[in-house]
């Protein structure tokens, strides 16, 4: 195999550079991390023409190469290390050619680095409608560089793109603006010191710990032979390094670059006086929130049945058709229904992450941090918390790193400790079941009892992230300065494929991680329920027939009394009898014990769970509600009545269950205290609440 | 007196002057908020704050917090939009 062209896709936010990235790799693509931190790392194979191959890293978007955050901090990293295995032969950089300005800033600082670059000036088909035209001739000659034109929308220059790729060794890798100027005899020192060196890059590696983190200093190990710089001196230097790199574009530009200003006032003004207005910016805000809870109430439902009956199906089909022994039992009993448990919230979490999307390519979403910030601002939040906020109705994970361009870390703290109250989608699968058990059907005003149930748990979630934001903002004592940047981005109708993407891949990564877990533990479930430790267990048939022989009880009774006698005295029973004192002041039994204890892995076990344990101890073929539904306690009365039901939900709504996201939160914040902290204080606050609802509603 | 950001109305504009004030942060330098050019306030989010402002063809919103750092000299005679 002959050896691939290494290209790092690098911009700022919103310049489609994600699109370009699709257009380039289609569905040749795979997002992992990078090692040790939790930033995404999206790479994808992309084929050059004569059979050459190359391979595109997307990196995180960024306005320059001085880092504020985890996310921007990796562009830099790769950048600096020549031994990374990642380190871009050629770097491509997107620019969206309404903010050539502003995107040409990094261009000119990663041209410093002397990498060879190719410029990408995407949303051609705007060009036209805006007024804009540009001399390419020109450009890439003051540029030195290679510069294409390109239309992610329409599909056009992305075979140039490739071509410029396949050639990149003829690219020049000059640097294009003389920093050095700004401090003649501060760089010549440098120069002196480390004359093999870049300047530029020495100066980065000097700068970034002003910035945001400490890089690896080997390159700068002795400062001893040139003078230093104090903090403030060195911000004001980066200050006029800016100036001057502003100075080189805006020569550029003004002999390349015109816009006719008489062109068609835009769409932007007229939509942001709407979206953003005090009044409607809110109510449309509102109701934009009430069509995604619609969306995964209502039409997720058909898809749902759908899956819940094909895997009861499928079980019973199992069961039936393979040769009866532990190994089918294990089969049908226990992953087939595990699987299904996480398989059948598929298209809950796909309806959400294309809502969140959505928001995110059209633009929208910016507008409402902007509308939102002055009240988060009051509950020690930032307007940019309603992001997390949001993703956090699907995983809180995702939602936990999305709090990263937050750029005041008490904010931030306070918006990574209260998102796991918000409605995630692994809670939905145990509201859904619960709900659909406890709560009466009828409905008020045309919204059915149970929809109501359902949309008061997510405002639950949220009132209770807002109020214990604001017991934290309150508490927490740090000096922080309060800044807050956004960009508005331009409104855009949303690429299909971009969307289908992400969708995709969010969707994809999330049922595996969560599948794997699932899956394991049904399997380690199973074993549980259907071995015991003594000799009860072994002999379950004989004790019970003893027990019942003077009964007139049919065959049927007496096997399901043998069954459940078997559970009580399996490793799993034993475990569960053991805390059922704890949980029985709650309503719960020790199956719905088990449940919880198990959904520490991830909540969505939950239903997996109940669904493994009862399949044991049934032969119905029965769906895993109908099961549900007719367990009895020994006296009489339903297992999931409305109280327990209730006080079950309230312990999901504010219970810290997710090890996953302890382990986020660990990272993100860097030490145990917080996660511990979490996990204490919501579950506490959990049982509580779930007591207090229980002992009133019984 | 010294006039910022944080002093203009809608749809007025004006031109930076000076940005050297310490908290202000690298990032707004870079997104253009630098001397000499040109800052128009857009609009105001509920309660005048966060400020949505076009500065050098940039559309960015920034907290009045911030606003009141960066030193402007008004336009006069402002075209109404």
């Amino acid at each position: 195999m002959s050896k691939q062209i290494k290209v790092a896709l690098i911009g700022n936010p919103n310049t489609g550079k994600t699109s370009v990235f699709n257009a380039l790799t289609g569905l040749n693509q795979k997002v992992g991390n990078y090692p040790g931190i939790t930033v995404e790392k999206k790479e994808g194979v992309c084929k050059l023409p004569r059979g050459v191959k190359a391979h595109i890293l997307d990196l995180p978007g960024t306005y320059s190469l001085n880092a504020t955050s985890l996310d921007e901090n990796v562009v830099i990293e790769l950048l600096l290390n020549k031994n990374d295995k990642d380190y871009p032969d050629v770097a491509v950089i997107v620019a969206d050619v309404e903010n050539l300005k502003r995107n040409l800033l990094l261009f000119t600082q990663i041209k410093d680095l002397e990498i060879p670059c190719i410029l990408v000036v995407n949303m051609a088909d705007r060009m036209e409608r805006k007024g804009i035209s540009v001399d390419f001739e020109l450009l890439e000659k003051r540029l030195n560089t290679k510069v294409v034109l390109v239309s992610t929308r329409k599909g056009t220059g992305i075979d140039t793109l490739k071509d410029l790729i396949l050639d990149y060794k003829n690219i020049s890798a000059e640097p294009c603006v003389n920093s050095s100027v700004i401090d003649q005899e501060y760089f010549g020192g440098l120069k002196k010191a480390f004359p093999n060196q870049s300047i530029y890059k020495l100066w980065l590696v000097i700068t970034q710990d002003v910035n945001f983190v400490k890089l690896d200093r080997n390159l700068v190990k002795d400062t001893s032979n040139f003078s230093t710089k104090s903090r403030s001196d060195l911000k004001r230097m980066q200050q006029k390094e800016t100036i001057v790199r502003y100075q080189f574009i805006n020569g550029v530009l003004k002999e390349t670059f015109r816009k006719d200003i008489n062109a068609a006032k835009d769409l932007r003004s007229v939509l942001d006086r709407v979206l953003m207005h005090k009044v409607w910016g809110f109510a449309i805000f509102f109701l934009i929130l009430l069509l995604i809870f619609q969306a995964i109430y209502s039409w997720s439902e058909v898809p749902m049945n759908l899956i819940d009956d094909s895997f009861s199906f499928i079980g019973e089909w199992t069961k039936t058709n393979l040769p009866s022994g532990a190994f089918t039992n294990l089969i049908a009993e226990g992953i087939i229904p595990g699987i299904g448990g996480i398989v059948i919230f598929i298209p809950q979490i796909a309806f959400l992450f294309l809502f969140i999307s959505i928001l995110e390519e059209t633009g929208y979403m910016s507008r409402v941090v902007f509308l939102m910030d002055n009240i988060m601002k009051r509950f020690g939040l930032s307007g940019k918390s309603v992001v997390p906020l949001i993703s956090g109705t699907a995983c809180a994970i995702p939602a936990v790193m999305a709090t990263r361009n937050i750029e005041n870390w008490k904010e931030r703290l306070i918006t990574i400790l209260v998102t796991p109250f918000t409605t995630c989608s692994a809670r939905l699968p145990v509201y859904l079941i619960i709900i659909s058990l406890v709560i009466p059907e009828g409905s008020l005003l045309g919204l059915s009892y149970q929809a109501l149930a359902l949309m008061s748990l997510y405002i639950l979630g949220f009132l209770m992230a807002i109020i214990s934001a604001y017991i934290l903002h309150k508490i927490l004592k740090f000096r922080t300065r309060s800044f807050f940047v956004v960009e508005m981005p331009n409104y855009k109708i949303p690429l299909l494929k971009n969307i289908g993407i992400t969708v995709f891949e969010k969707t994809k990564s999330f049922v595996l991680g969560a599948g794997k877990i699932i899956l394991a533990l049904s399997i380690i479930l199973w074993f549980l329920a259907t071995n015991g430790p003594s000799e009860k267990f072994e002999n379950a048939e004989s004790i019970i027939t003893a027990q019942y022989q003077d009964q007139n009880i049919s065959k049927e009774e007496l096997n399901k009394h043998i069954s459940s006698y078997q559970l009580e005295n399996s490793y799993i029973g034993i475990v569960g009898k053991a805390i059922e004192p704890v949980i029985e002041p709650l309503g719960y039994d020790w199956k719905i014990g088990i449940a919880i204890v198990s959904s520490f892995a991830a909540r969505e076990v939950f239903v997996g769970t109940l669904a493994t344990i009862y399949s044991v101890g049934s032969d119905d073929e029965n769906t895993i509600k109908n099961r549900m539904a007719s367990e009895i306690r020994p006296d009489g009365f339903k297992v999931f009545n409305l109280a327990s039901g209730v006080s079950l939900l309230l312990f999901y709504a504010f219970a810290m269950q997710c090890m996953s996201t302890l382990a986020v939160v660990k990272r993100e914040t860097n030490s145990w205290k917080w996660p511990s902290i979490q996990l204490v204080s919501m579950t506490g606050f959990a049982y509580i609440v779930a007591l207090i609802a229980f002992q009133i509603l019984k | 007196m010294k006039r910022t950001i944080s002093d203009l109305k809608r749809g007025e504009k004006g031109i930076i002057k000076d940005i050297s004030h310490q908290e202000i942060p690298l990032k707004l330098y870079e997104m253009g908020c630098l001397p000499g050019n040109e800052v128009e306030l857009i609009q105001f989010a509920p309660f005048k704050d966060p400020m949505y402002l076009n500065i050098n063809g940039s559309f960015l919103a920034i907290r009045r917090q911030t606003a009141q750092l960066i030193e402007i000299e008004k336009i006069e005679n402002t075209p109404t939009l």
